[in-house]
């Protein structure tokens, strides 16, 4: 006889020891597939610890992979803790991106100082505008955000594949569909000489400690979390429920957008359709990796980037499928929702017997 | 042996965390017997029951059931299967009917073999109106029952056991949603069938009619087995005595002078759940210093009555006035500000943010004023003072101002809306249901406060379902029925429950 009874309240210890223990239970496990694929496991994670700690170039491209999933992880974080699943980071992140180059390549010039907040501006305010559709459903029909979040994002794409064909085209691309780059004053700077690693990354750390001090000190932060937690008593108590959801949805769809900006103006300098290989989906497990902390996030987005970077080299070095990567992420999601049941209850294993053992104090 | 006996339950033991929900209970049933098992709430009457019936595996212990040739034989524990093979039926407190079905369609729910060529309803309508001759049960078996009233629900869920061939029926709170006159009526009905050898667990907290109707009586309190006793030498007081485990001193209500009216429904129209339970032009007014109290069985309109006033319903027609100021805008916002401090019915439900701290529940109602906040950070501090003054205040206890609200015990919950509540000074006072669920030291506390608040000169909107608490505390006495208001003549419990019913008005 299996029981499951429920931790009193779960130690600080182990709301923070075991996402860390699932993480690395994941790197673990994914020894198994390595085998399989004929690899010789010592050397493999070896390569993999390379890839990611090897040099300085291979940290800093680490950081680099972060920074985009800092600002999805976030977004993911503040709208799931209303209880508003925003799947639509993916989407949003474009639409930031697709701002971003809409007013920095060229048609204003204007020194860095200038353009720089302009475009993080207009992302924010584009990926805020991605999520505000949905929101007002939400609130106004109750539409189920899941869905119209999600598909939005198939829409978003084939919107900005249209845009890319058609007036953001560049006329000096030779066809193919891309932007006009972005100019020279609108880029992020880089932060070490001859590394790809940008502002962005300082950006997304300002943006999480914000995020961090307005859910645990402030009012609205309060509100957030009594919406997301019980609604219902929010709403009996004089909160504003749909104004909170709707100021939750705006801020994530907002914070997707700069993770586009980021993308575009730190990293490639144009928009194409390949601009995020599935960051908006995988700042959902950063987040709930995170478990739906701010400061979390950065940890949670470092090690899965660092899963992504170091699988990379992995699979240069061995021959091995970098699909490896995938692979390891799922399992620590896994393993982190599994923990996180840990974390909350415990589990018994009585005998099972018909009668049970006579116990006068009921104690057990 | 005792052939006599047709249940044990032997030190039975059962905990939630670290809630000792029953510890080392034993009892036995005999043939043809009613047994009454009192307490009060949350002293672990349901658990157990729930224990013999297969919902929760004990801890420890176990349980004897005699079979058909009345020998004692071990019940496999945690299967309700195995309960109702044994001729255990059970009656929930919250009934667990099909509303989409028909009355016979339910009784017959899983009795009837999947892999059944054909349904043999012929045999079984038989059998069922048989026992409806002999026990006067009676329902009606082709009406869909969610048109069936709440009594006749109850008929089809006893009947449902008794189809079972049920030789010991466990009937869990069966007049907590009755009228008096119904109550009566299942009674003489449960009188009848023991004669025919069934065997009757009967719960409940209410003393009259457990003197009035069993033959024996258990008392739990905190989950243990504190008293057994014939119903014949027992009375009011010796049971309560074991229920409370003191007697219980009954508050003394000051005679005030009644002040200029707080609140006021003119010609309200809302419109709620049901039909039955939408308000119909209600009037209703309530002055300073006074307590109004609600009566009614529920879903007659109480909880629509009680959306309007804290907010969340917006009425049709007619108006609220709060303080002689029409109330304009239908927020809970609004109407916080207007002056009315409300204590919702389902208090984990609508009352507290259990995942979120005690102080920041304390605080949650009034997070615009400047003694939470400034500029729109939150002043820890004061949020921390605070929390400390009213759990000393209001006496809360649990494990810290900081830990979360869902840790702490239903009595204490309530304790900590009381202070949010009573702290604002309102005006107005809506208590619903304020006492449910609450042990007997935090119901007289809620009494207590009431009592307070109303000689500070707030009027007080009283719901319950608890006649007796209505007759201890309020002033006057309406009764809902089908959304209607009714004046109560007297303080005279005939006359109320038969409004209740619809009887008259």
């Amino acid at each position: 006889m299996i029981r499951i009874e429920p931790r009193e309240a779960p130690s600080r210890l182990l709301t923070i020891g075991i996402p860390v223990l699932s993480a690395m239970l994941a790197l673990l496990l994914a020894a198994i597939p390595l085998t399989f694929a004929g690899a010789n496991i010592g050397e493999a994670y070896q390569q993999m610890a390379k890839g990611i700690f090897g040099s300085m170039f291979a940290f800093t491209e680490m950081l680099t992979r972060a920074t985009p999933l800092i600002f999805t992880g976030l977004a993911a974080t503040l709208a799931f803790r209303a209880k508003l699943w925003n799947i639509g980071a993916e989407g949003q992140l474009y639409l930031g991106a697709m701002a971003a180059v809409a007013v920095s390549t060229g048609w204003i010039s204007g020194p860095p100082i200038l353009l720089i907040p302009m475009i993080l501006i207009a992302g924010a305010l584009a990926g805020a505008l991605g999520m505000a559709g949905p929101a007002y459903l939400k609130t106004r029909f109750g539409a189920d955000e899941v869905v119209t979040t999600l598909l939005l994002n198939f829409i978003i794409l084939i919107f900005i594949q249209m845009m890319l064909e058609g007036p953001l085209k560049d006329p000096m691309g030779m066809g193919w569909p891309q932007s006009s780059p972005v100019v020279d004053n609108a880029l992020l700077p880089q932060i070490l000489p001859r590394m790809r690693l940008h502002y962005g990354l300082v950006i997304a750390l300002v943006a999480a400690v914000i995020a961090h001090i307005m859910l645990s000190k402030t009012v609205w932060g309060l509100k957030l979390r009594a919406v997301g937690e019980n609604a219902a008593a929010a709403l009996h108590a004089g909160i504003g429920v749909k104004r909170t959801l709707m100021s939750a949805a705006l801020i994530s769809g907002a914070i997707a957008g700069l993770a586009g900006v980021s993308e575009v103006a730190g990293l490639r300098g144009y928009l194409t359709t390949d601009l995020s290989p599935g960051y908006g989906y995988t700042g959902i497990v950063v987040a709930m990796l995170a478990g739906l902390s701010p400061l979390g996030v950065i940890v949670a987005a470092l090690f899965i980037a660092s899963v992504f970077v170091g699988a990379d080299s992995m699979s240069r070095a061995m021959g091995v499928s970098s699909y490896l990567a995938d692979l390891v992420v799922a399992m620590a999601l896994i393993c982190v929702l599994v923990g996180g049941f840990m974390a909350r209850f415990t589990i018994k294993i009585t005998p099972s017997n018909n009668t049970l053992p006579t116990n006068d104090t009921g104690v057990a | 042996m005792n052939n006599d006996t047709v249940l044990c339950l032997n030190n039975l033991s059962k905990r939630f965390g670290t809630i000792v929900a029953n510890e080392s209970v034993s009892i036995d049933l005999k043939r043809g017997e009613i047994l009454s098992l009192l307490g009060e709430n949350g002293a672990g009457k349901t658990t157990l029951m729930n224990m013999l019936f297969g919902h929760y595996m004990p801890d420890s212990g176990s349980i004897q059931v005699a079979n058909v040739q009345g020998e004692l034989a071990p019940l496999t524990l945690g299967h309700p299967q195995a309960a109702l093979n044994a001729g255990i039926g059970m009656v929930h407190q919250h009934f667990t009917l099909a509303e989409n079905l028909s009355a016979i369609d339910n009784i017959l729910l899983g009795s009837e073999s999947l892999f059944a060529w054909r349904r043999s309803m012929g045999a079984a309508r038989e059998k069922i109106n048989s026992i409806m001759l002999r026990t006067g049960l009676n329902a009606p078996l082709d009406t869909i029952v969610g048109q069936l009233s709440v009594g006749e629900r109850q008929r089809v869920e006893i009947l449902k056991a008794l189809y079972r061939d049920a030789r010991i029926l466990v009937l869990d709170e069966p007049t907590a949603v009755l009228t008096p006159q119904e109550a009566d009526t299942l009674f003489a009905n449960i009188e009848v069938m023991t004669k025919d050898g069934l065997s009757v667990i009967f719960i409940s907290h209410k003393l009259r009619e457990v003197l009035a109707f069993s033959h024996r009586i258990a008392v739990l309190r905190h989950g243990k087995k504190v008293g057994e006793i014939a119903t014949k030498e027992a009375d009011e007081k010796i049971i309560s005595r074991l229920m409370v485990g003191a007697d219980t001193p009954s508050t003394p209500k000051e005679v005030l002078d009644v002040g200029a009216p707080v609140l006021q429904l003119i010609d309200l129209c809302a419109p709620g759940t049901s039909a039955r339970s939408s308000l119909v032009r209600a009037n209703l007014t309530v002055c300073a210093s006074e307590i109004v109290g609600i009566a009614g069985i529920s879903g007659n309109g109480q909880s629509t009555l009680a959306k309007v006033i804290s907010g969340l319903t917006r009425p049709t027609s007619g108006r609220l006035e709060i303080d002689s100021e029409p109330v304009l805008t239908y927020t809970p916002a609004s109407l916080l500000n207007a002056g009315v401090g409300r204590i919702p019915e389902d208090r984990h439900h609508d009352g507290v943010i259990g995942a979120m701290s005690v102080s920041e529940n304390l605080a949650i109602e009034r997070l615009d004023s400047s003694d939470i906040q400034k500029n729109g950070f939150l002043r820890k501090k004061k949020l921390k003072l605070n929390a400390q003054k009213l759990t000393q205040k209001y006496d809360i206890r649990g494990p810290g101002i900081e830990s979360e609200t869902r840790l702490l015990s239903g009595g204490n919950i309530q304790k900590l809306i009381l202070a949010r509540v009573f702290e604002a000074s309102p005006k107005v006072i809506l208590a619903n249901q304020p006492t449910r669920g609450l042990d007997m030291g935090a119901v007289s506390e809620v009494g207590k406060r009431l009592l307070q608040a109303r000689k500070r000169g707030a009027g007080i909107l009283l719901i319950s379902e608890d006649l007796d608490e209505l007759m201890a505390l309020a002033d006057r006495i309406i009764i809902m029925h089908d959304g209607e208001l009714h004046t109560a003549p007297s303080h005279d419990r005939a006359q109320i429950g038969l409004i209740m019913a619809g009887e008259i008005s």
